[in-house]
């Protein structure tokens, strides 16, 4: 393995055990992380029954809500810790240690995924359990290819947005807060996306998520295509484009915003 | 008498903090922007889940009633929030909570001051959806029909309930490190279920319904929307049986109960603080 894969690594497990370490060290997270977030879908789970919508829907809420804890993540566990990591002090350090920073905030993803899966897994789980939801296991393989696919178009995304965050002082905070429930809504979190018309359903298709939804709901029901917004193939096809645009963009961004918040002096700015 | 000046100047102070902090990052027109979007997506969410199943006409009484219900229950997030995320953003952004906490001043009237901020941009959330409602849905909402005395004492009734969750909630974070800074969203999030706000509790499971009649919430929505579409609108049946006067006896009956157990709670929380050292504790990771 040569010098700089072994560096990214060791970096990225670096920031990963921290965070690993903090969220063992309080178990009372585990009621915050999952009990409250389930009962939270199940909310939007009654609000179908109560409108005697069809049994798919409750499975969309409970792809949806599950996916939730992957958008929180990334957005508060990466793009936004950046700002939070800035203010404290920590940025300027990081820049100083000789990891890579893209390195960096995968780690601080990497550690966040301890809550993040489990709040997954455990909606997943309560859907099976509390509302009989049935899932096709036809796709899994297909299915695990769009979960990679989504996440890395999302976690590339994240790294775009932390690029930004190293130039920006609260508006940056108040940006990431912006893009919880509009992005809930556009991306057809709790309704087949397919829902806001084509014009709409494309836009929020630049979001991995609403593509990813859709992909992963049509694969788990294939007996309701119709909710689908594309094809699985196209939006796989989607999703790998965007993976690389997102990538290789917060790479380009990365190394750019990094120049620029030193030339101006930002990377111990604390705007507080 | 001294007590009392104490404590309205540094809720005064606190509130003025607060707006300082929420606001001061950018020009007014973007502030406002930023407040509302979010809520109001929130409410745009269940617009379409009803919009896709039922197909129905937005002048539905039934829809009316719930986006009503929908409409308000922005103010569970944003109060209780209020409250409890001045404890994480003191603690942990500012390193202040230590000062604050050693200064000659009530602690939990600062930390409810704290709190208006959100109050303010959740006022202005509700009467934009409010707004939205009317305009793009055509929600038969007339002034005429409102109730406004029921409208305002069930405001003043249900927001003083959710500063005392909020304020439980804010001692529950002193205990907890930072990764909970969420936990006044997840809280309102959950009670979500509960209240009645958006279906009625009789679709909710036999052995979940008492929770949502133990939450003021529930009566204090119900008293909104009584307020706001008058007598003889479409309702959910749960509390149909209740008069106004009942529910709001229902509902001071229970902020007062909240109140006593927030106060209990929040002093509990605090020495606990105290004793293991976490009222500076921050936490990087």
């Amino acid at each position: 393995m040569s010098a700089g894969v072994t560096l990214f690594l060791r970096t990225m497990m670096g920031r990963a055990y921290p965070r690993i370490v903090g969220s063992v060290r309080q178990t009372s997270g585990f009621f915050w992380e999952t009990v409250l977030p389930i009962l939270s879908v199940t909310a939007f789970v009654f609000v179908y029954r109560a409108l005697n919508a069809p049994e798919a829907y409750i499975g969309f809420v409970i792809i949806g809500g599950a996916m939730t804890a992957f958008w929180a993540n990334m957005l508060w566990s990466m793009a936004a810790q950046l700002y939070w990591d800035k203010e404290a002090g920590n940025l300027a350090l990081y820049i100083l240690a000789p990891g890579p920073l893209m390195a960096i905030l995968l780690g601080m993803a990497v550690g966040g995924m301890l809550w993040t899966l489990t709040r997954a897994v455990v909606i997943f789980i309560a859907g099976v359990l509390l509302f009989g939801v049935q899932f096709s296991s036809a796709n899994l393989g297909l299915l695990a290819l769009t979960f990679l696919l989504t996440m890395a178009a999302l976690y590339g995304l994240g790294m775009l947005f932390a690029s930004l965050f190293l130039m920006f002082g609260r508006e940056a905070w108040h940006l990431t807060n912006l893009f919880q429930e509009p992005v809930y809504l556009l991306s057809g979190f709790y309704f087949p996306v397919k829902a806001l018309g084509p014009w709409l359903a494309a836009a929020a298709s630049l979001i991995p998520l609403t593509l990813g939804l859709d992909a992963m709901r049509q694969l788990l029901f294939p007996a309701h295509p119709l909710y689908g917004f594309l094809s699985v193939p196209v939006e796989l096809g989607v999703l790998t484009l965007l993976a690389a645009v997102f990538i290789l963009g917060a790479r380009l961004a990365l190394d750019r915003m990094e120049m620029r918040a030193r030339q101006e002096g930002r990377l111990t700015e604390s705007r507080s | 008498m001294t007590l009392w000046r104490t404590a309205w100047r540094s809720f005064r102070v606190a509130a003025w903090l607060g707006w300082q902090v929420e606001s001061n990052w950018t020009d007014p027109f973007l502030f406002f922007i930023y407040s509302v979007l979010n809520p109001i997506a929130s409410v745009l969410i269940l617009v379409v889940m009803v919009w896709i199943i039922s197909q129905s006409d937005t002048a539905d009484p039934l829809f009316v009633y719930i986006y009503v219900g929908n409409a308000f229950y922005i103010y569970v997030g944003s109060v209780i929030t209020g409250v409890s995320w001045a404890v994480i953003d003191d603690r942990e952004h500012y390193g202040t909570l230590k000062y604050i906490y050693r200064a000659p001043i009530p602690f939990i009237m600062y930390l409810l001051g704290r709190g208006v901020a959100r109050l303010i941009t959740g006022t202005l959330a509700v009467i934009i959806t409010l707004g939205f409602g009317i305009v793009a849905l055509r929600l038969p909402l007339r002034f005429e029909q409102m109730d406004i005395p029921l409208l305002l004492v069930s405001l003043a009734l249900g927001l003083t309930g959710l500063a005392f969750i909020g304020l439980f909630l804010g001692g529950a974070t002193m205990l907890m490190v930072r990764h909970a800074w969420h936990v006044g969203e997840a809280v309102a999030g959950a009670l979500y279920l509960f209240t009645g706000a958006v279906f009625p509790l009789s679709v909710l499971p036999p052995l979940l319904r008492p929770i949502g009649f133990a939450l003021p919430m529930t009566y204090w929505l119900e008293l909104i929307r009584r307020a706001l579409l008058g007598r003889g609108a479409a309702a959910f049946p749960t509390l149909a049986g209740y008069s106004n006067g009942q529910l709001v006896g229902l509902l001071a009956g229970l902020t007062l109960l909240y109140g006593v157990g927030a106060l209990l709670f929040f002093r509990w929380a605090e020495n606990r603080a105290r004793e293991r050292g976490l009222l500076d504790q921050e936490t990087h990771y």
